[in-house]
């Protein structure tokens, strides 16, 4: 097909010209429309909706500021630590850019966590955002890995001896795992090497398969469309003009609404930047304000707060405590058995992998350690199942049976619990209290297939629920 | 006409063909870069035995010495401290060290004591914990304190997951480490110099 470019008025204004040329040569105004300008999203949406915006936001903020770290900051053993300290008393602003990163980390993770916990409420995740939802747990992945690899890069006592922790959850696995370990940190302690890779990591390898997730989950999202409070699909009631009676479009709509929540949320994230940057050693641990020494453990070392819901699961997995999971697994199968039509072959299939595990987690065979690993990785991988988990004829708490909420508030406290307990010191009870909630994060998504379609669901309406104002 | 027709299959030949040696060769330059991820001949040369001067440590005191980029403890031992070793036989979870963690116990280490039968006071070892590498912290004052039991004897632990080991460096039983700490070859040169990372057999 010939070149064909659209012909404007002689007198057209020459922004519209210029426009005109580039529309015919690349899809600017079009991929706008498609992703923002001309996007339905429903009118319904409330505060929850705001953290998907602020999440982005929170990237820009960690992209920006981290290009101007990575101009001061070495990245060698015998440099790095006081690389750090000359961006923050030597370097004009250097402290404010420095607080903004390390405060921007804590803060994705709030985001992050807060834009989950929507998904949780509304069935986000259900069909047909099945790939919208795995694309952000990819995304939660990186996050997780971004946070990791830079809180080595500072060189301080809880940067170089939480690396060591994690790099070594790896040597648990049998058979390749010290070597495993090895080659991941490039010598036979944490050192020069495993500083240097990591912060090829966290500096390009990690940012580039984000900001590709990132574009991959706003495709998904603006091909499907977004779902709502109501968790009702839009789409299913298109006007007139072609759009969903109950949409609007993102501009100017949602250009303002979420301008509002980021004044919102920049006085808060400034507020902390500004006053309180350390947050009383939850952002930035003061162990980590001593230099990292290869020969001395911090008498009390803690995971930063985003990490510790799931360490606290590493934690309560001791030898004890292998007992209640394979009870655990005997029961699961035993339901699987008792109540599902899958078919035989599967359901033998699904026998004879829990006879291995219980066989492994016999005493004498697979060590506690190893099944710590296990379960910390299966805390966060099992969030990745949650749309064919979830079979509740309705997507939206809001019409779910009352029952469900508390379910959801059992979850949530223990969620928080397992994170509380994991910048705790170890203590007995603070173990069986992690064993207990370990038992309830796992058993709300295993019995998901259960629970989620027991109880009398309420009508869900037509239409979104919607006042004016 | 169907599709395979079409094809002429001496040129499909080429393209497979053209296809796997592009994949051996994007496999081998892949090879190549995930081998870079191994310690550099440099790390794997670092590592020679350390020698230590120990003529400063008094019995009840322990001091740390760096083998390997590792802690390496020297701890000299009261008569109070080895006695708690009797007590501790049937508390941990592997008095006789027969699961080592990356290396076997030397053979010329008594079970109990883990240390030199010549000096059996002196205990050497790596203070790594066996369960995820933290270096654990010394707890020698016996008796209740928090984090540690209400019959403590004296010993380690660990602040990473509370592990915690007796005064020969064994773990006890129910804890989240798997193994004793190691005790690494060692010879004394003299009455008060030790040589860690080398003993009558050679370099470790």
């Amino acid at each position: 097909m010939a070149f064909v470019e659209k012909k404007l008025p002689a007198d057209a204004p020459v922004v519209d010209k210029a426009l005109n040329w580039v529309d015919s040569r690349f899809p600017l105004t079009k991929l706008w429309n498609d992703q923002w300008g001309k996007y339905y999203a429903p009118k319904n949406f409330n505060f929850w909706y705001i953290f998907g915006s602020l999440a982005m936001l929170v990237l820009v903020i960690q992209i920006v500021t981290g290009i101007f770290l990575v101009m001061h900051y070495k990245p060698d053993a015998n440099l790095a630590f006081a690389s750090v300290e000359y961006i923050m008393r030597d370097v004009p602003w250097g402290w404010l850019v420095r607080y903004m990163h390390s405060t921007g980390a804590s803060a994705f993770f709030i985001v992050v966590y807060l834009h989950m916990t929507r998904a949780f409420l509304y069935g986000s995740y259900r069909k047909p955002r099945e790939l919208i939802w795995l694309f952000g747990f990819a995304i939660f992945l990186c996050l997780m890995a971004e946070a990791f690899f830079g809180y080595l890069l500072p060189w301080g006592q809880m940067s170089y001896w939480g690396a060591q922790v994690i790099v070594n959850l790896f040597g648990a696995i049998p058979f390749i795992g010290p070597d495993l370990s090895l080659w991941i940190r490039g010598d036979y302690v944490v050192s020069d090497a495993t500083l240097n890779r990591f912060f090829s990591f966290h500096v390009i390898a990690i940012p580039l398969v984000l900001l590709g997730l990132v574009a991959a989950h706003l495709i998904a999202l603006h091909e499907v469309g977004s779902n709502n409070p109501d968790g009702i699909e839009i789409k299913d009631n298109i006007g007139p003009d072609g759009h969903p009676v109950d949409g609007v479009p993102s501009h100017p709509y949602y250009t303002f609404h979420d301008i509002f929540g980021v004044t919102v949320f920049l006085t808060i994230f400034s507020a902390v930047v500004f006053f309180a940057p350390e947050m009383g050693g939850y952002f930035l641990e003061y162990n980590n304000f001593i230099p990292a020494d290869s020969l001395k453990t911090p008498s009390h070392i803690a995971p930063t707060w985003y990490f510790t819901p799931f360490y606290s699961i590493l934690r309560a997995t001791t030898s004890e405590f292998l007992f209640v999971v394979q009870a655990g697994v005997v029961a699961y199968v035993a339901l699987i058995w008792l109540t599902t039509k899958l078919p035989q072959l599967l359901k033998i299939a699904i026998a004879a992998i829990a006879l291995v595990a219980i066989a492994g987690m016999m005493p004498g065979a697979l060590d506690a350690k190893f099944w710590g690993v296990v379960l910390f990785g299966g805390s966060v991988m099992i969030l990745a199942l949650l749309p064919w988990l979830d079979v509740s004829p309705v997507k939206s708490i809001r019409y779910r049976p009352d029952w469900h909420k508390y379910v959801y508030i059992v979850f949530g406290i223990a969620f928080v619990a397992l994170g509380y307990l994991g910048v705790q010191a170890p203590s007995p009870i603070g173990e069986r209290v992690s064993q207990v909630c370990a038992v309830i994060y796992f058993g709300f998504f295993m019995l998901m297939p259960w629970w989620s379609a027991m109880g009398t669901f309420k009508p869900v309406p037509k239409r979104v629920t919607f006042a004016a104002h | 006409m169907s599709i395979e027709k079409q094809v002429d299959s001496g040129r499909r030949g080429l393209l497979v063909a053209t296809c796997a040696a592009g994949g051996v060769a994007g496999l081998a330059t892949a090879g190549a870069l995930v081998s870079t991820f191994q310690p550099s001949e440099r790390a794997k040369a670092a590592g020679a035995p350390v020698e230590v001067d120990i003529s400063a440590l008094k019995p009840g005191e322990m001091q740390t010495t760096e083998w390997r980029g590792k802690p390496v403890w020297i701890l000299k031992r009261t008569q109070e401290m080895m006695d708690s070793l009797k007590k501790t036989e049937d508390k941990v979870a592997d008095p006789k060290s027969e699961k080592p963690y990356t290396m076997a116990m030397p053979e010329y280490c008594d079970k109990q004591t883990r240390s030199r039968k010549e000096h059996s006071d002196i205990l050497v070892t790596v203070g790594i914990c066996s369960h995820l590498g933290c270096s654990p912290s010394s707890k020698f004052q016996s008796g209740a304190q928090p984090s540690l039991p209400d019959d403590w004897n004296g010993g380690f632990l660990c602040p990473c997951h509370g592990s915690t080991f007796d005064l020969a460096g064994r773990v006890y039983k129910n804890k989240p480490a798997p193994q004793n700490l190691d005790v690494p070859p060692h010879m004394f040169l003299s009455e008060t110099k030790i040589i860690i990372g080398k003993d009558e057999k050679g370099e470790a």
